[in-house]
């Protein structure tokens, strides 16, 4: 399961071990590749490999080489690789976990190894707040942010009865408060469903009884492909409005979805017109690579490679200097396909948030349009508990 | 609250005729072949990726789920010949493990030839808004109204084929002896291979036609795998009408039992415990009666034989 790809040819130099050879980094990058969550860890992969091919393989400057393995959404395989990365490969720094519940389970080993890690996507509230490690960096948003931003929105354009509907398991639950962190007004019904569930027929004429004026979902992944489907089918898509975060109206969910996905709206840190050179770029190869829209998670990937080639660049290649190169994560100005962000006491992104739409173009197919900036320099709720 | 309940009694007959079309396939191949077949949820997946596959080629929906059944049971055809007839008369576990197998092989090919982002297909446009049932109080999208008439009809036809027919004679007659029916003239090999196919139509029947209202993805079928195989528990391994019953039944607790708990519980504890605890109870009834049933009646509700 285990891919090695030697970008350049100092492959016995580091096989003598990383604390001689300042010339070379090892990159873990450990994602979902198999299973359900396959379709994020191959964007998050993709966006990676695509900054490495921008950096001509060299990630600032040094002969790099990055080991990719599938951890299939099991925190059990997770932590196996972790010690793998660890212990026998020494990877200099980590990146690629998609979902909270493993960054939890493979954060210890990591940071008890002082290895840096960059997460391109979980961004756990434990992390954030009173757990934040110096070796944790997240180049993304902390797990509540973008359900804050639509909370925001929502309340904004003055919706007063919203039916609220996210899976049984503590991250459902987050992502409820974090909107109703924002959003001010009445719940009309706030539903919990079982984890990986398939019809929500049941609990669609639930929200068409409550009378909700709109409805805010948090399903990710296949769920949310199945709910959305069975929601616009039902008729209910004209009539109570859908929002949801960036998770589930990004162009994976609307390739499956189809030209029904038309109208519902979305908030990210990311949008794919975004107007610098960085994302241009990055948007034109990902599609003249792939074959395919890129999402936000490929630009979290992108994101992340260019953060430690900047950091690494900025410590003029002594990553071996762990307390330099940890400042350097923390301060740098990393070009990013979203233009600007810093981080915050807790290594976590102080950034802007998006509204999306998905629309329908010219050529009869659907896709994200940018609509309009719903928070600037937003930090989140637990940074005032980290001491750091 | 009345139509409410009127609505998700459809809802659990659509579901639970969907699970039959699984179930179906599954105690035929199982009852009549002696195979416990894991990678049934494969063919269900592969039916569906298919269907997907052809409805991006031809842009219509009927079409491409007339091509992917026949495909499908193509397939099951080409499996049944080269694998499954091995695995036949082998211990139960060696046949576990290799249909486990199938099902890592099936979703790493389909993720080689599709890619791992979910695929759609689209519903024709005349069924794809709701019905008026009853004026004002009643929608039912019309798709799922076609998906309750083709899972009836289905039912019905399965019923006269295996009850009422000369294949179905032969399929009973192998099912409960097969030595005996080759004895007796009944060519059992090639009846096999027409009960896999059949069970493997059946499946990409289902997978395409719960295309357009699921997500089309890789690991789409031990999802559906786990409830169909509760219900063949249930209903009696190998008995068709078991597999019916047992279906309805797990539509119905499902769909109308995780509505009718939480507002039971909103009745004794407060609303958001409720909205908490009712999903999580719901969850459970099916396993709940299964494990009734395996404890008071071991062989099913309508066991196959004796």
């Amino acid at each position: 399961m285990i891919k090695k790809t030697c970008v350049a040819l100092a492959c016995s130099t580091l096989l003598a071990g990383t604390a001689l050879a300042a010339d070379s980094i090892k990159v873990g990058m450990m994602t979902t590749l198999s299973g359900p969550g396959a379709g994020l860890g191959i964007d998050i992969r993709d966006g990676f490999n695509l900054a490495l091919k921008h950096l001509d393989g060299k990630i600032g400057g040094l002969n790099t080489e990055v080991i990719t393995a599938d951890d299939a959404q099991n925190p059990e395989t997770a932590k196996q690789i972790t010690e793998r990365f660890v212990k026998r490969d020494k990877v200099d720094i980590a990146t690629g976990v998609v979902f909270s519940n493993l960054m939890l389970a493979v954060g210890p080993a990591f940071f008890a190894s002082e290895t840096f890690y960059i997460s391109a996507n979980a961004g756990p509230s434990q992390y954030a707040g009173a757990e934040c490690n110096p070796f944790f960096f997240n180049v993304a948003w902390q797990n509540d942010n973008l359900h804050e931003a639509m909370g925001k929105h929502v309340q904004d354009k003055g919706y007063k009865k919203v039916a609220l509907i996210a899976p049984n398991y503590p991250a459902g639950k987050d992502a409820l408060t974090g909107f109703k962190r924002f959003y001010q007004g009445a719940v009309a019904e706030e539903v919990y469903t079982k984890l990986g569930q398939l019809d929500y027929a049941a609990e669609i004429a639930q929200i068409r009884a409550s009378g909700a004026d709109a409805l805010y979902i948090f399903l990710p992944g296949g769920m949310g492909i199945n709910f959305i489907k069975q929601y616009s089918q039902s008729g209910m898509l004209k009539r109570t409005p859908l929002f949801a975060p960036g998770f589930s109206g990004d162009e994976d969910v609307v390739k499956a979805v189809g030209p029904a996905m038309e109208g519902t709206f979305n908030t990210s840190h990311w949008y794919r017109e975004m107007d610098n050179p960085v994302n241009q770029r990055f948007v034109a190869d990902f599609q003249k690579d792939f074959g395919r829209l890129p999402t936000l998670y490929a630009s979290q990937g992108y994101d992340a490679a260019m953060l430690m080639d900047a950091a690494v660049k900025a410590v003029g290649g002594k990553i071996e200097d762990k307390a330099a190169f940890g400042k350097a994560l923390a301060t740098v100005k990393a070009p990013s396909t979203r233009g600007e962000y810093r981080f915050g006491n807790n290594h976590y992104p102080i950034q802007a948030y998006y509204l999306r739409e998905v629309v329908k173009n010219a050529d009869g197919s659907v896709s994200n349009k940018f609509v309009g900036k719903v928070m600037d320099e937003h930090v989140d709720a637990y940074a005032k508990d980290c001491k750091m | 609250m009345l139509y409410l309940i009127l609505e998700q009694a459809l809802n659990g007959l659509q579901y639970g005729l969907m699970l039959f079309l699984l179930a179906a396939g599954l105690t035929l191949v199982f009852g009549i072949m002696d195979l416990i077949n894991l990678a049934h949820g494969s063919l269900y997946m592969i039916g569906a990726f298919l269907a997907a596959a052809f409805y991006q080629w031809l842009g219509s929906f009927f079409p491409a789920l007339f091509l992917a059944i026949i495909a499908t049971a193509l397939i099951g055809v080409i499996l049944e010949r080269l694998l499954y007839r091995r695995l036949q008369g082998m211990s139960h576990l060696s046949q576990v493990l290799a249909t486990f197998a199938l099902i890592l092989i099936a979703n790493e090919t389909i993720k080689i030839i599709f890619g791992a982002q979910p695929l759609m297909i689209g519903m024709p446009a005349s069924l794809s808004g709701p019905v008026e049932l009853v004026t004002d109080e009643l929608y039912y999208p019309a798709y799922r109204l076609l998906i309750i008439a083709v899972g009836l009809v289905v039912a019905v036809g399965l019923y006269v084929l295996v009850n009422r027919t000369r294949i179905g004679m032969w399929m009973r007659a192998g099912a409960s002896n097969p030595q005996m029916a080759a004895v007796m003239g009944v060519r059992i090999k090639p009846l096999f291979t027409f009960v896999f196919a059949l069970g493997a139509a059946l499946c990409a029947l289902a997978g395409a036609l719960l295309g357009p209202l699921l997500a089309v993805s890789v690991g789409m079928g031990e999802s559906i795998l786990i409830p169909a195989f509760e219900v063949i528990v249930i209903g009696g391994i190998g008995s068709m009408r078991g597999a019916l019953v047992g279906s309805l039944l797990v539509g119905m607790i499902d769909t109308v039992g995780r509505l009718l708990l939480t507002f039971g519980l909103k009745l004794v504890v407060d609303g958001s415990t409720a909205a908490t605890l009712g999903p999580t109870l719901a969850s459970m009834m099916v396993s709940l009666l299964m494990v009734a049933v395996l404890f008071f009646r071991p062989q099913g509700l309508f066991p196959a034989r004796g």
